[in-house]
């Protein structure tokens, strides 16, 4: 995501540290990284295991459990298309095709020129309105292949 | 006085362009020199028409919509802060007849009030239920929470009386209310709507439901699909505890609640309770056997009350009102009103809270209008990705409980998703295999094996492979689902299969082979760690 910082294991540690104490505080911590370095970088592992007691295994096997956590840093932007059921009802298949030969990357996959990282979710709660598009965390509703392209080029042209 | 615009700050609101309009709206205020202050309320729930634009006017509140920012000007000039005619003027806000024919209870403020003003919330009637619970004993709420006959609007309707009963009956140094707000059914927004349109209401019946049950710390587990209503949350539980409703001593009352917003990482199993619980403990969302029932044994092991988003926020008006109050809405063993979410291919979209007992065709039909693409309808699916494929014979069912469960669907959490004739059943069924595939948590060998499995011999039954055979298979697999998963993931997951085998038998029996869609599930985005 575009804003993240490269991987720091000064500014990693301050992060776990500030959250170590909450009850439950794997997925807080986890997402603090993410929001900080735009990833889980794998170094953090060891950090996040001494901090809270745990093993490696156990982090990462969290780590790896949800669909959230990258293990590497995504596009400067990201493109989540929803592919549920109530989308799929007002045609999002056709325009997710059209997005990723528009893009050239597949669901899950990044543009060659690290431009936009294009990923599926399963309901963006805009059901009333799809189908939804959520682009660098603002949602998007009735969107068909021409408002698809105009929200990419338009974020392509900002970053 | 100043006139007062409302534009909703609903997420769904800014997905078709509400905050721009916002924008507009404000600078024509300023350029023209006006006397107008803008609202960001939340949405109405009729979301084919946002954004809806509202003037409060001495007749009530005047509708406009949906506007564009193209349109502004032109209310402007025709007078609209008078709420005078435009080609988008809707007349008053509450004689439109699809709010008009609702019964809000739950809903009552969303959509009117400010979310984030607590004077707004309080003289709309917010915390007279806390304020009434604070007269009675824990045993009292609980019997006026049991009376209402609420049960549990995540999906297993499960009666929210009797959970909270065995955790106030169960001793315990520390008690825990938790939130699931991990709404993550296709189809169904309504909890989503009150965490960013009334967040107060949620926080008002967590911390009634505390004092029942002597619970003295909250959690609401809100999807990362709703970074919006997360970030509202935040704001509403920070102004909570700035103005006394929230920490050591809620309302001057000299009890404790404390509540803390958690989000979920896009795991769909962690709007199943217990792995909603291992998720907040910081553990992958893998579920628990029952028993021990979470309100036993729940959250860190210790007692704990998990309900819907719906529910909690039901539980305030159910204390302001009375439990008979409540419960002389609905039918049978339904009481009180359903939120109905109109959603997928459908007219007029939205949120529809009625009394239980509107029937689809009732909800479809007059309330959303039909098809949005002007095509027959041809199938429903009520409940989210776990609930059955209606076709239009069976659109005369009544929304309850009983009914849907009658006919081997389930109401779940009231999303209704809409599709015209063209749509392909096998296809459906092949999707709900591969959802369950990608979202299984992987504990129980049913569900994890067999969902993939599932893929499979779908496939195999569109390629016109050995049909009869596959189709056989298929349903033996169903079967060990239902019979052998730990939870309803698995269990359920035959329920969109066998349905759409059962009513829509010509869309398994076709001849041309399509070639199967790109799996593109998330498992792919990340090879090397899974």
């Amino acid at each position: 995501m575009s804003g993240a910082k490269s991987w720091d294991a000064d500014r990693a540690l301050s992060l776990v540290q500030g959250l170590e104490r909450l009850p439950g505080a794997l997925l807080p911590i986890l997402h603090a990284l993410q929001e900080e370095f735009g990833y889980v970088d794998k170094a953090a592992i060891p950090l996040i295991a001494s901090a809270l007691n745990i093993s490696h295994a156990e982090v990462h096997g969290v780590i790896s459990f949800y669909h959230d956590f990258r293990h590497e840093p995504a596009g400067r932007h990201t493109l989540k298309v929803c592919r549920a059921e109530s989308c799929q009802a007002m045609g999002c298949e056709s325009m997710i095709r059209h997005v990723e030969e528009r893009l050239g990357a597949k669901l899950g996959g990044t543009t060659e020129d690290g431009g936009v990282t294009l990923e599926p979710v399963y309901c963006l709660g805009n059901c009333a309105l799809s189908p939804a598009v959520m682009l660098d965390g603002k949602l998007y509703g009735r969107v068909s292949s021409e408002v698809a392209d105009f929200l990419i080029d338009d974020a392509r042209r900002h970053a | 006085m100043s006139v007062k615009v409302y534009i909703p700050g609903d997420a769904a609101a800014l997905s078709v362009g509400a905050d721009s309009v916002a924008k507009a709206i404000t600078d024509q205020i300023a350029s023209r020199r006006l006397d107008a202050a803008v609202i960001r309320n939340g949405s109405r729930g009729m979301f084919w028409l946002e954004p809806l634009v509202e003037i409060e006017t001495p007749r009530g509140r005047v509708a406009y919509g949906p506007v564009s920012t193209a349109d502004v000007p032109g209310l402007f000039d025709a007078g609209f802060l008078e709420g005078k005619p435009h080609k988008l003027h809707l007349g008053l806000t509450e004689e439109i007849p699809y709010l008009k024919n609702q019964e809000r209870l739950t809903f009552a403020r969303c959509g009117i009030t400010d979310p984030l003003s607590l004077s707004d919330y309080v003289s709309h009637g917010g915390y007279r239920g806390l304020e009434r619970a604070l007269k009675m004993t824990p045993e009292q709420i609980v019997e006026e929470v049991t009376a209402s006959g609420l049960r549990g609007r995540g999906g297993a309707g499960f009666p929210t009386g009797i959970k909270w009963k065995t955790v106030l009956n169960t001793a315990a140094d520390q008690k825990y209310i938790v939130c699931n707000a991990d709404e993550g059914d296709s189809g169904t927004y309504a909890d989503r709507m009150i965490m960013e349109g009334d967040p107060f209401v949620l926080i008002e019946g967590m911390t009634i439901a505390g004092f029942a049950v002597g619970a003295t710390s909250g959690y609401i587990y809100i999807r990362s699909e709703y970074p919006h209503a997360f970030r509202q949350m935040k704001r509403a539980i920070k102004i909570a505890y700035d103005k006394g409703y929230l920490g050591a001593n809620v309302a001057g009352s000299g009890k404790r609640f404390d509540l803390e917003p958690r989000m979920g990482a896009g795991a769909y199993i962690c709007g199943e309770e217990t792995s909603l619980l291992e998720s907040l403990e910081g553990k992958r969302g893998q579920i628990r056997f029952k028993p021990p029932l979470p309100a036993i044994k729940g959250l860190f092991g210790q007692p704990t009350v998990v309900n819907n988003v719906i529910s909690l926020a039901t539980v305030p008006i159910i204390l302001d009102k009375g439990g008979q109050y409540y419960r002389d809405f609905g039918m049978g063993k339904s009481r009180g009103t359903l939120t109905i979410q109109l959603a997928g291919n459908i007219k007029r979209g939205g949120l529809v809270e009625k009394t239980f007992g509107l029937t689809l065709r009732e909800a479809i039909d007059g309330f959303g209008g039909g098809t949005a693409s002007g095509r027959p309808l041809r199938a429903v699916q009520v409940g989210g990705p776990l609930g059955a494929y209606f076709p239009v014979s069976l659109l005369d069912t009544p929304l309850d409980y009983e009914a849907f469960a009658e006919r081997k669907g389930m109401l779940g959490h009231g999303g209704i998703v809409v599709f015209d004739d063209t749509v392909d059943l096998a296809h459906q069924a092949r999707f709900a295999m591969e959802f369950c595939a990608v979202e299984s948590c992987g504990k129980c060998t049913p569900c994890r094996v067999g969902s993939t499995r599932g893929v499979e011999v779908i496939e195999r039954v569109i390629a016109n492979d050995d049909r009869a055979k596959n189709l056989e298979l298929l349903n033996d697999l169903c079967e060990v689902l239902t019979d052998g998963s730990l939870c309803a993931l698995g269990g359920l997951i035959p329920y969109p299969v066998q349905s759409a085998l059962k009513h829509f038998p010509e869309d398994f029996d076709k001849p041309a082979p399509l070639p199967p869609p790109q799996a593109a599930g998330r498992t792919q985005e990340r090879p090397s760690w899974r």
